[in-house]
């Protein structure tokens, strides 16, 4: 932690983003007939995984673009930064 | 037990105090027990107490990975209030004051709980609108609360700098609030539950939840299997991953914490002091120490350290509202593993596991409901159903949008 690569800016200060918690969760699309415990899922229950842990971040004081870390929740340790839409890394062998 | 008495005092001090009995046993694990508590901090101890003392179970284990209280027990920073907007969340806080008035009585140990007040500053309207709003709902709800004017704040405090950056308006004070000795809550109970015939068991890291036919039927642990006709989780920050090990989430998401504390001074500052607005907390231990405290780091982490951005975030606002506290230094600094709720509200509830319960979800302030929260949930467990003040706090609140919702009522800071 405390440098974050930016894949849009580079390397920049931990302070000028903000982390917005888990990523990949998408948003259901039968809606209309979702039941209160599929919206509660959605909305609410997060993996809060211990270990590697798949995240949005936004670089609010910079581009103020959104992009997702791979990060280690227990060492603070980031493994890598990718931008929306991409593949993340690591995907076939550890999604949470 | 021998009780803890000025007798026993003089005459432990005749062999030169070389003779105190121990404070807990160490058992090994027995084979199984009718309940077993994940988690040897301050609640789960307290759930064990309440469950060998007033439930009339006593077959308990309480397993602690580490040592007792060395988790979020030995990290907060010790204050204790009761002043919160919503009704539920009175129940459950001011359950917890009103047992914390006679704790140290009841445990025959000195957890040194200071009622020395708590005072809220309010520094812009809309401060003034909230501390009105809650500190008649607290008032409402039969909880001590009083408006102060900024000249009734300086007498408190002469030593505060009301015309900082944002002037200080006002004050909501609970006279009932104040600290208490974090460790020796957790020594306390943990000596009332092992007299009870508690079996406390240290350095045991539960590793799986076994489950069959979706009932809790035991767990695994770095020290073999233990049966269990029951298991309560309370395991704070961890308690997602005791989740995952039964297979299913939990609406929660755990973040660093941190508090720092100066070196000791002389006795300057006599009640704890909270500032949402500029978000800054203090209050002075008994030693002399500062205890500083603001907001918890903004990303999942389990790390137990906290980012150097939000100690400046901390001193900031100190230095602002007591400009005399810059000349000191601070001593330690360290951070805890938060589970916060999204409504700022605990968990104390059964689970889609049968038999399997939670008390979680205390987010950033945890230590002062430590007695409410055991004392509910310990009879909840013994009933297999929750009781009236822990009932409101049921995971299915986020499925049914019944959210008891705190994060925007009652303050941040704790």
């Amino acid at each position: 932690m405390f440098i974050i690569d930016c894949p849009y800016c580079g390397k920049r200060d931990q302070t000028e983003f903000s982390c917005h918690g888990e990523a990949h969760i998408a948003r259901p699309t039968d809606t209309q007939n979702l039941t209160d415990e599929q919206w509660g899922e959605y909305v609410f229950f997060r993996s809060n995984t211990k270990g590697l842990h798949r995240e949005r971040w936004v670089h609010t004081h910079g581009c103020r673009r959104w992009f997702n870390a791979l990060r280690n929740t227990v060492t603070d340790e980031i493994f890598a930064t990718y931008r929306v839409g991409e593949v993340p890394p690591g995907a076939a062998e550890s999604q949470p | 037990m021998k009780a803890y008495s000025l007798f026993s005092l003089a005459r432990n001090a005749m062999s030169y105090h070389r003779n105190w009995q121990r404070v807990w046993r160490s058992p090994d694990p027995k084979k199984s027990y009718d309940v077993v508590i994940i988690g040897g901090g301050g609640h789960g101890l307290a759930t064990a107490y309440y469950l060998a003392t007033q439930c009339g179970v006593n077959n308990v284990a309480v397993l602690e990975k580490g040592w007792l209280g060395g988790g979020n027990t030995g990290r907060n920073t010790t204050i204790v209030r009761s002043n919160y907007l919503l009704d539920a969340s009175a129940g459950i806080y001011e359950h917890a004051v009103k047992l914390w008035e006679g704790l140290s009585q009841e445990l025959n140990y000195n957890v040194m709980f200071s009622q020395r007040g708590l005072l809220h500053l309010a520094h812009s309207v809309h401060d003034m609108q909230e501390i009105g709003r809650r500190g008649n709902a607290i008032y409402l709800n039969g909880i001590d609360s009083e408006f102060l004017t900024p000249q009734q704040v300086k007498e408190m405090l002469p030593i505060i700098n009301l015309n900082c950056r944002y002037p200080v308006m006002g004050g909501l004070l609970q006279k009932r609030g104040g600290t208490a000795r974090h460790d020796a809550v957790a020594w306390g109970y943990a000596r009332g539950a092992d007299a009870a015939g508690v079996d406390i068991i240290q350095n045991c890291e539960v590793t799986g939840i076994r489950v069959d036919n979706n009932k809790v039927v035991g767990v695994d642990t770095s020290r073999g299997y233990i049966g269990a006709r029951k298991v309560g989780a309370v395991a704070a920050g961890n308690s997602s991953v005791i989740a995952e090990m039964a297979g299913f989430k939990l609406p929660l998401e755990s973040y660093p914490l941190q508090a720092l504390v100066s070196e000791p001074v002389k006795p300057i500052i006599d009640c704890v002091v909270m500032s949402n607005g500029i978000h800054v907390y203090v209050s002075q231990s008994d030693k002399g120490e500062l205890v500083v405290g603001s907001g918890s780091d903004a990303y999942n982490s389990y790390s137990q350290r906290g980012s150097f951005d939000l100690i400046e975030h901390t001193v900031g606002p100190l230095c602002e509202l007591f400009p005399l506290f810059s000349r000191l230094r601070m001593l330690r600094q360290w951070a805890g593993i938060v589970d916060v709720t999204v409504d700022r509200s605990p968990i104390m509830s059964k689970s889609p596991v049968e038999n399997l319960y939670f008390n979680c979800g205390w987010g950033t302030g945890g230590f002062k409901a430590t007695p409410g929260s055991g004392h509910a949930f310990a009879h909840s467990i013994a009933n297999s159903e929750m009781n009236e003040i822990a009932a409101p706090f049921s995971i299915d609140r986020f499925n049914s949008g019944a959210l008891i919702d705190e994060g925007a009522a009652a303050a941040v800071a704790h």
